[in-house]
């Protein structure tokens, strides 16, 4: 198993916890995995992004030249990287926000309206949590289950009634790709 | 469900060194090692320790070289341009023979240069940096975890040697977070060091003469003494203190010279031209200085080898020291750009391919 996904947006969509997750909820099924994240100035204003690399082998380099899945929550992120992601890869698109398509016909595109998710759900905060539940869904390289897992490890005790909302913004995230969460 | 908890390269560091017995900690901000300093300052009055954010560089460096010299485990950190503006309390450091452990998230440079990684200060690092004979014990990690090792075990170092001793880590080591395993803490009698030349206080009838730290000998006959000390020292760091790592070298084609972040991008790509049949190793430095030039020497040497080639994050600095080991035997290419752009998987295999043509 070798997945090697950029999560990009702008600063604030919480694109940097997304792959935080991940890699978390990844460890927490005994897989190796390495989280690197873009820092410096691109991150007021422009795209804020990270790397995160998920193998059963030792992780080499953490650097991701071609992902095998982008999760662009933002326009200026999906033209950055769409180009590099592998033939045959995954792409997840914010079309709450990114009004086109992809230009590739080699992708399995999906296309998650993540604010209206959220909204519906009344906690706008967890839009990025939706787009993971339709990423987890389409890729099925971690559970439902250890996602969950990560949240709680990152929200603590005293967020751990955010947990429910969070639960419900990845099961209709996976509804809007398409899929039923395992 | 695994034991190993998640940690980014800055905030393992600054764990892995209270660990290893550090309880004081004086630094100055600056990206990417940021984490390191803000983490130092929550834990570090947690467990009876003092953190301080001094006033400039220069100063936090001077605060190391007084609690080293009262015996203290003492650490600072900083990002390239703030380590150069460190030096002159380094170079102290080391002419008074002191242990402190100095931790360089390498950034692009030089001048301000940028924010970005980079392995520009390999030359400042290994050759001097401040003025004068001296030397540091250079160590550069490739993962959080080795960092975490390394800086656990820079303490006993310094103190064994009374030399300072500098983790080169560069901004990706820094911000990465990977599954890491903490070492646990050291008990007060394994960090308690008999340091009998430190400044602790005296008093008649202490039953030993006063300490007196300094770097200033103006007698010929004193400064000789020092160097002589000091190299002396060396020669034995030099026999004791290497630290390597072999990697596919067996029957290698081509061997990489890489350390730090870049060498994982070498073992990508020799794991990819290993599909292809093409057999290339790596020998990963560890330890800068002593560079494991020996050990450079004999990957270098093997039938098999055509050629090596050293890939840097910077314009080809660590690539002189291993033409040294090499000495002419046979040809070390370079691969590498300076400022913070770092060789793809793909400029590396291409390289490979074009010095096995050649």
């Amino acid at each position: 198993m070798l997945e090697r996904d950029i999560f990009a947006g702008f600063g604030g969509q919480g694109v940097l916890l997304m792959g935080q997750l991940l890699a978390q909820a990844a460890l927490f099924e005994g897989h190796n995995v390495a989280w690197l994240p873009s820092y410096g100035p691109e991150m007021r204003g422009g795209t804020a992004n990270c790397s995160v690399t998920i193998s059963d082998k030792p992780v080499a380099s953490p650097i991701i030249e071609h992902p095998t899945s982008l999760i662009a929550m933002n326009a200026p992120s999906l033209d950055k990287f769409e180009q590099a992601i592998i033939p045959q890869g995954k792409l997840f698109i914010n079309s709450s926000i990114i009004s086109r398509k992809t230009t590739r016909d080699d992708l399995d595109a999906f296309y998650i309206p993540c604010t209206e998710i959220a909204v519906e759900l009344g906690q706008p905060k967890v839009a990025n949590i939706a787009m993971l539940g339709a990423y987890v869904a389409a890729t099925k390289c971690v559970s439902e289950e250890s996602i969950i897992d990560a949240l709680q490890h990152k929200l603590g005790e005293r967020k751990k009634h955010l947990i429910p909302v969070n639960r419900e913004a990845l099961r209709k995230g996976a509804e809007a790709a398409g899929m039923v969460m395992k | 469900m695994t034991t190993k908890q998640l940690m980014k390269g800055c905030e393992a560091i600054a764990e892995a060194a209270l660990r290893g017995g550090c309880r004081y900690f004086f630094g100055y901000p600056i990206t990417p090692q940021n984490d390191i300093p803000e983490y130092m300052s929550a834990r570090l009055p947690e467990i009876g320790g003092v953190f301080l954010q001094a006033e400039s560089e220069i100063a936090a460096s001077n605060m190391v070289y007084g609690a080293a010299g009262a015996g203290a485990r003492v650490m600072t950190s900083s990002s390239s341009p703030g380590i150069s503006l460190k030096q002159e309390g380094i170079s102290t450091i080391a002419g008074a023979e002191l242990p402190c452990v100095i931790v360089n998230v390498m950034r692009g440079g030089p001048g301000i240069g940028g924010i970005q990684a980079s392995q520009g200060d390999y030359f400042q690092s290994v050759k001097g940096g401040g003025h004068g004979d001296y030397k540091l014990i250079v160590f550069g990690p490739d993962s959080v975890q080795e960092a975490i090792d390394i800086v656990y075990g820079a303490f006993d170092i310094a103190d064994k040697y009374r030399t300072p001793v500098m983790i080169l880590a560069d901004g990706l080591i820094g911000q990465m977070m990977e599954p890491v395993t903490m070492p646990e803490f050291k008990s007060d009698e394994e960090i308690k060091v008999e340091k009998p030349w430190a400044a602790t206080g005296w008093h008649e009838g202490c039953g030993r003469p006063r300490a007196i730290i300094n770097s200033l000998y103006i007698e010929d006959e004193a400064l000789e003494a020092l160097h002589e000390r000091l190299q002396a020292r060396y020669r034995i760091i030099e026999q004791n203190e290497v630290r390597y790592e072999y990697y596919n070298i067996e029957d290698a084609e081509v061997i990489l010279i890489a350390y730090g972040t870049i060498s994982r991008v070498c073992r990508s790509a020799i794991d990819e031209l290993a599909e292809e049949g093409i057999k290339v190793g790596m020998v990963r430095p560890i330890t800068l200085w002593p560079f494991p030039s020996q050990a450079v020497l004999d990957a270098v040497a093997q039938p098999s080898v055509k050629k090596a080639l050293a890939v840097e994050i910077s314009a080809g600095q660590m690539v002189e020291d291993a033409r040294l080991a090499v000495n002419g035997l046979k040809e070390v290419a370079f691969l590498g750009y300076p400022g913070s752009k770092i060789a793809t998987v793909e400029e590396i295999i291409a390289k490979v391919k074009a010095l096995r043509e050649e």
